[in-house]
């Protein structure tokens, strides 16, 4: 059984139809890349996916449970976590508690723990404090050490998109959601972030799905591509055979213009 | 610079400000009050420190980002002078049709007395002349302040401060130095400092500050970095709480009334400062917890209250008011979940106000007895000691510390704990923070919960401390001046409350009690509205703000470069960033 | 490639719908049932002969509509300056405020010299100049000093620095003016009679409240739709920004969006102190509330709105306590005047949060 399956997704904004009847599926173990052009609904369609928007029509299974509906903190509690397209941290929290925010969903102590500082909930503090350093050092060095203090807001871009991962990664997700992970940084960063990537699977057991502009990171990374356009899926398969679809083409590219016939 | 448009803004600020204090009554009100024999009198301090800072930034000129202000004696001076001579023209003018025109029918406070102090006694028009040229003293004095070093500048205030300090609070200095025969010596037989007892204080401030600054300045520094469990960090805190402790056993009744009044603000303001400064909700309708608090109190406790009245033992009443109040943050609560911040802010404006209509109400009279309240409520029993009420402050005031304790504690751990954090989360980004896993429904419920139960602590104890409850003590105005002292102390912070509340209540007086400076009761209103405006301007972060919001607040001025310095070297990383 | 009939699992839930939800449904149920009680024992109340008699309702109904009309006017203001700057302007009361009070020294002025009396109408109108010259600088000043510096801060800070004014203001005229409160002289000539209209007595003030304030708005809505400076306000209501980038001197323009505001509670105020002749330096607070209220009623942003919004909380607040919670026997009604216009608030917000002709927001503050 896929570890998610949505069938159907249909979701209106106003005027615009986001998404129009998306069908997905994905294994454990997977990473799937979502490309499109502009406008085809790659966004709305992780927004849904995580709760922020209830579908108007269609169902998300994920691990055989039925998420439609959902608020998102109960969809991140169940296993789907995401980040954003436009990075969106906690700018004045550090490093170290933006990641210790992650570990919220899989933690408990309330305010009764934390008043009468009970010896479960010390521990669960250090514990939290210790998940999220092992998380960070996925990165290595690069938000380690002096950087745990830092204010978010300092970070260099890059860093910032991996701090973004790893907030995600710290609500121990079993699916990731990686929204345009690599935009905006340089080529060097682009790599090494497509390597790590495959980390998040081979080392970590994460299934991913990310939403990519950039082709050399689609190819590099996927088991499987899928393509959107105007809110429906138009391709499926792997790099090769999608990227010489001429029905993708197409949708990024245009049809060549029809000839008049007095030529 | 020297007679640049701005210097002339400047005078005319300073023209209109000046007139202003007049025109309200200050000056002439503050005149009784003697500083320092036998003519600094408050009026005039006041009125005239208007033209010493104008002229101080007159001097400064206009900030530019790209020029350090030039510290030139001769074209400070000058600055200071003309700004100076430009408010006071303008004032004079002002005192000059006061003195033609009797609009005493409609301003009250402009009426011939006060002509007498704007114009020295000189009347006019010898006096406005004499007017013209004391404001224009002022704005060359501030701009020659504003010529001098650092060391110099730092003398001078710390000398004015202490002078003004030991004048103004005589009552406070003569109630802890019971030393009868030094404090005739130096203070006056009507009020205020003798001249040269103001002298020697001044220099002697001056010496020490001279002397001690740079020892006083690192041991600022060691504080401020010093790890949260270190040595310092807890003999401070130590010392701080053994003085708090001992405090009220050395003072007399008046100012440890005033520290009970200073204590409900300090309590309450931990609590709204859950609410506003832990996870942003912005709630002007605080005060009807602190009503919840202490009706129910009342009604439990009195055996005189109407319909409803077992009589309990204060004790037993407290743990249900406070479920009663948990129930109240529950309620106001949930409606509010999904509104935008400003209106989340009126509509628990508005809820605080329908619950004082309600308990003011005929309809609800049988219960919370309307325009007459409850009465009789007993103090708080303890044993050996009977019943405690404000009828012996010194022993109430330490009931309400623990509270404040107490109720510091819960802030104090919530803060770096995990509920602490998703209301930071929460207060930075909604949508993300319910993205990453926090119910923030369950985080708002719990801060308004949370909130409303530490208010009813407030409530619960003033309402033993009064024995009697009106609804007048639950307006609105209260919840505004809890929000004054949170965002002047430091929204978010611990220690700014705390500041907030000894600052604004302690001298200045709250919304029914005086502060120490009294002369200022009539003002203190609009002294807070000005003064909340003029720390959302030039410091939002609070007097002693909490680690974060400045960073939120002055985060462009920390810079990525600041921290590279502070790591000390350049890691590889962002040196293959920046290539 | 679309799944076959696959089994579905058992559905989390049907709706996004949780116990907070069902929490306001509650409420909503609540409020209507109460209402749909209280107004059925008034009738009944009515038709025992108890109660307010059809002339006294009448008479109710007039003077609730001409009070929120007033409040209409107040609503501008503050629907105004949401929809561009997308924060409560709280001083906006005060500005009301300043207007009586400062029209206040001239009616009195006019009336010690008999021209109140000679030349109703002409005293009138000077003093209705003061007051709409007065508000209007107010909130141009406290635009300028208090909020243009904020414009770019998060966004509770101009909420807390308004708060701030409006507290300052409240004890600035307290200290000019002292803290009794003053009466206007009564209103002159027509004004203070009975005039009949289709067959209804008005007392006049109230018909001259009709009168100015649907003036006010036909005048308000040409400025806004018809000129270049009004569409210049719309601009930039919709995107600072991009209006900044059009060409338009968006600095400038808020100032113009103040000052109508302004203007327009300045013309508020002397029709309420004609109505009801006391002022004092708190007198800005409640109707401010309400004034908001009825911004959000309408839809905040939306002008109309503010019109109808302020008509609607002005019944609600004066025919309301007597036609709902009297039906249900509770006394003394008249006294829970000003929580049924807070509770209106509430309710607004919960059964329709975007209000009765839709909100008009900027697009920075578009969620």
């Amino acid at each position: 059984m896929a570890l998610l399956e949505i069938h159907g997704l249909k979701k209106a904004f106003g005027g615009v139809q986001a998404l129009s009847g998306i069908d997905f599926h994905i294994d454990e173990g997977e990473i799937v890349s979502v490309i499109g052009p502009n406008g085809a609904g790659k966004t709305s369609f992780f927004n849904v996916i995580s709760g922020m928007f209830s579908p108007d029509e269609g169902h998300i299974i994920f691990d055989g449970d039925n998420l439609t509906h959902h608020l998102p903190n109960e969809i991140t509690r169940r296993g789907i976590a995401r980040t954003f397209q436009n990075v969106r941290l906690f700018p004045n929290l550090t490093v170290l508690e933006n990641v210790m925010v992650g570990q919220h969903p899989r933690t408990k102590e309330g305010m009764w723990g934390t008043i009468l500082q009970t010896k479960k909930q010390r521990a669960e503090e250090k514990m939290i404090e210790e998940k999220a350093k092992e998380v960070l050092s996925f990165f290595g060095s690069r938000l380690a050490g002096y950087r745990y203090d830092q204010p978010a807001f300092v970070l260099s871009y890059a860093n910032r998109r991996r701090l973004e991962i790893a907030r995600a990664m710290a609500t121990e997700p079993r699916l990731l959601l990686l929204d345009e992970p690599t935009a905006g940084m340089n080529p060097k960063e682009t790599i090494e972030l497509t390597g790590q990537i495959g980390d998040l699977r081979d080392k970590r057991g994460l299934t991913v799905v990310v939403i990519s502009h950039e082709m050399k990171v689609v190819e590099n990374v996927s088991n499987r591509v899928v393509v959107l356009d105007h809110g429906v899926k138009i391709a499926e398969g792997d790099y090769d055979d999608v990227s010489t679809n001429e029905d993708v083409i197409e949708a990024y590219l245009g049809r060549p213009a029809e000839r008049s016939d007095d030529e | 610079m020297r007679n640049s448009p701005y210097t002339r803004m400047l005078g005319l600020i300073s023209g209109v400000v000046m007139s202003f204090i007049a025109a309200i009554g200050m000056v002439e009100n503050f005149n009784k009050r003697v500083l320092i024999e036998p003519f600094v009198t408050m009026g005039y301090v006041v009125v005239l420190a208007v033209p010493v800072l104008i002229g101080i930034l007159a001097a400064r000129g206009k900030p530019s980002p790209l020029e350090e202000p030039a510290r030139d004696t001769g074209p400070n001076l000058a600055s200071g002078l003309v700004a100076g001579l430009i408010g006071g023209l303008i004032t004079s003018v002002f005192v000059a049709l006061v003195d033609t025109f009797d609009m005493t029918e409609f301003f009250p406070s402009m009426r011939p007395a006060m002509v007498e102090e704007m114009t020295f006694g000189f009347g006019v028009p010898a006096g406005l002349l004499v007017l013209i040229a004391v404001s224009g003293v002022a704005g060359a004095l501030g701009g020659l302040i504003f010529a001098q070093s650092d060391a110099i500048r730092q003398g001078i205030t710390q000398a004015v401060a202490w002078v003004l300090g030991v004048a103004l609070f005589e009552a406070v200095v003569a109630d802890i130095f019971e030393i009868d025969f030094l404090l005739d010596l130096i203070y006056a037989k009507n009020g205020g400092l003798q001249p040269w007892a103001a002298v020697i204080i001044g220099a002697l401030a001056w010496w020490l500050s001279a002397r001690y600054r740079g020892t006083a300045k690192q041991f600022a520094f060691t504080v401020r970095d010093s790890e949260p469990k270190s040595r310092i960090r807890r003999s401070l805190i130590g010392i701080a709480i053994l003085a708090v402790i001992v405090l009220p056993l050395l003072l007399g009744g008046i100012v440890n009334e005033l520290l009970i009044n200073v204590s409900f603000f300090i309590l309450m303001g931990l609590g709204l400062n859950i609410v506003v400064g832990y996870a942003g909700l912005l709630d002007l309708g605080y005060v009807a917890f602190f009503a919840v608090g202490a009706y129910g109190t009342g009604v439990l406790t009195s055996s005189f209250s109407p319909t409803i009245n077992p009589g309990l033992s204060w004790w037993f009443a407290l743990p249900i008011v406070m479920g009663l109040a948990a129930l109240a943050g529950l309620l106001v609560g949930t409606p509010v979940l999904r509104m935008r911040g400003d209106y989340l802010a009126i509509v628990t404006l508005g809820f605080g106000e329908i619950v004082r209509i309600l308990l003011l109400s005929d309809w609800l009279t049988p219960y919370f007895g309307g325009a007459q309240g409850v009465r009789q409520i007993p103090g708080i029993p303890v044993p050996f000691l009977g019943e405690v009420s404000g009828t012996r402050p010194e022993l109430f005031i330490y009931l309400t510390m623990i509270f404040v304790f107490v109720a510091g504690y819960i802030a104090y751990r919530s803060q770096n704990s995990r509920v602490g954090r998703s209301w930071a989360a929460m207060r930075e980004d909604e949508d993300v923070a319910e993205a990453t896993g926090i119910s923030t429904v369950q985080a708002k419920l719990l801060a308004f919960i949370t909130g409303a139960i530490v208010a009813s602590f407030a409530g619960a104890l003033f309402a033993a401390k009064v024995g009697v409850i009106f609804t007048n003590s639950f307006k609105v105005l209260t919840s505004i001046i809890i929000l004054v002292v949170v965002i002047v102390g430091g929204m978010g912070s611990i220690p700014g409350v705390a500041v907030g509340a000894f600052v604004l209540i302690g001298i200045l007086g709250g919304p029914t009690s005086q502060g120490l400076l009294f002369e200022f009761a009539e003002y203190k209103l609009l002294i807070y509205g000005a003064l909340l405006v003029f720390m959302m301007l030039k410091r939002p972060e609070g007097l002693w703000p909490s680690v974060r919001r400045s960073r939120e607040l002055h985060g462009d001025e920390l810079s990525q470069d600041a921290w590279l310095d502070k790591a000390g070297e350049f890691k590889e990383d962002d040196a293959e960033v920046a290539t | 490639m679309t799944s076959t009939a696959t089994k579905l699992p058992p559905s989390g839930r049907r709706f996004r719908f949780n116990w907070v939800d069902g929490f306001l449904w509650f409420v909503r149920i609540a409020a209507l049932i109460t209402i749909v009680v209280g107004i059925t024992g008034s009738v009944q109340n009515f038709m025992a002969g108890e109660g307010l008699s059809a002339t006294q309702w009448r008479d109710l109904l007039i003077s609730s509509t001409s009070t929120g009309l007033m409040y209409g006017m107040i609503a501008l203001g503050y629907s105004m300056v949401y929809g561009v700057l997308g924060f409560i302007n709280f001083a906006h009361g005060e500005v009301f405020m300043a207007g009586s009070m400062v029209g206040f020294i001239g009616a009195t002025l006019l009336f010690d010299s008999g021209f109140w009396d000679s030349n109703p109408f002409a005293a009138v109108f000077i003093v209705l100049v003061i007051s709409m010259i007065t508000s209007t600088i107010v909130a141009v000043l406290v635009e300028r000093i208090a909020y243009r510096p904020l414009r770019n801060a998060p966004r509770l800070i101009p909420l807390i620095t308004s708060i701030g004014v409006s507290f300052f203001l409240q004890y600035a005229f307290a200290g000019l003016f002292g803290f009794s409160t003053r009466s206007y002289p009564p209103a002159p000539g027509a004004l203070g009679e009975e005039i009949i209209i289709f067959g209804i007595p008005i007392q006049g003030t109230k018909l001259l409240v009709f009168v100015v304030a649907i003036a006010s708005m036909i005048g308000l809505w040409y400025f806004v739709s018809r000129t270049k400076a009004g569409r210049a306000m719309r601009a930039v209501a919709e995107d600072k920004e991009i209006a900044g980038l059009m060409g338009i001197d968006v600095d400038k323009t808020i100032v113009l969006t103040f000052a109508v505001g302004g203007a327009m509670a300045g013309v508020a105020g002397l029709l309420w102190a004609l109505l009801f002749r006391v002022v004092d330096n708190l007198m800005g607070f409640l109707p401010g509330l309400k004034a908001f209220t009825a911004a959000v009623l309408g839809g905040i942003g939306n002008l109309p709105g503010a019109m109808l919004g302020g008509v609607l909380l002005g019944l609600f607040e004066g025919v309301g306590p007597l036609l709902v919670l009297d039906g249900l026997g509770i006394p003394a009604v008249s006294q829970l005047k000003d929580a049924v216009a807070f509770a209106a608030l509430f309710l607004v917000l919960i059964f329709r949060p975007s209000g009765l002709l839709g909100e008009r927001l900027g697009s920075e503050d578009r969620a």
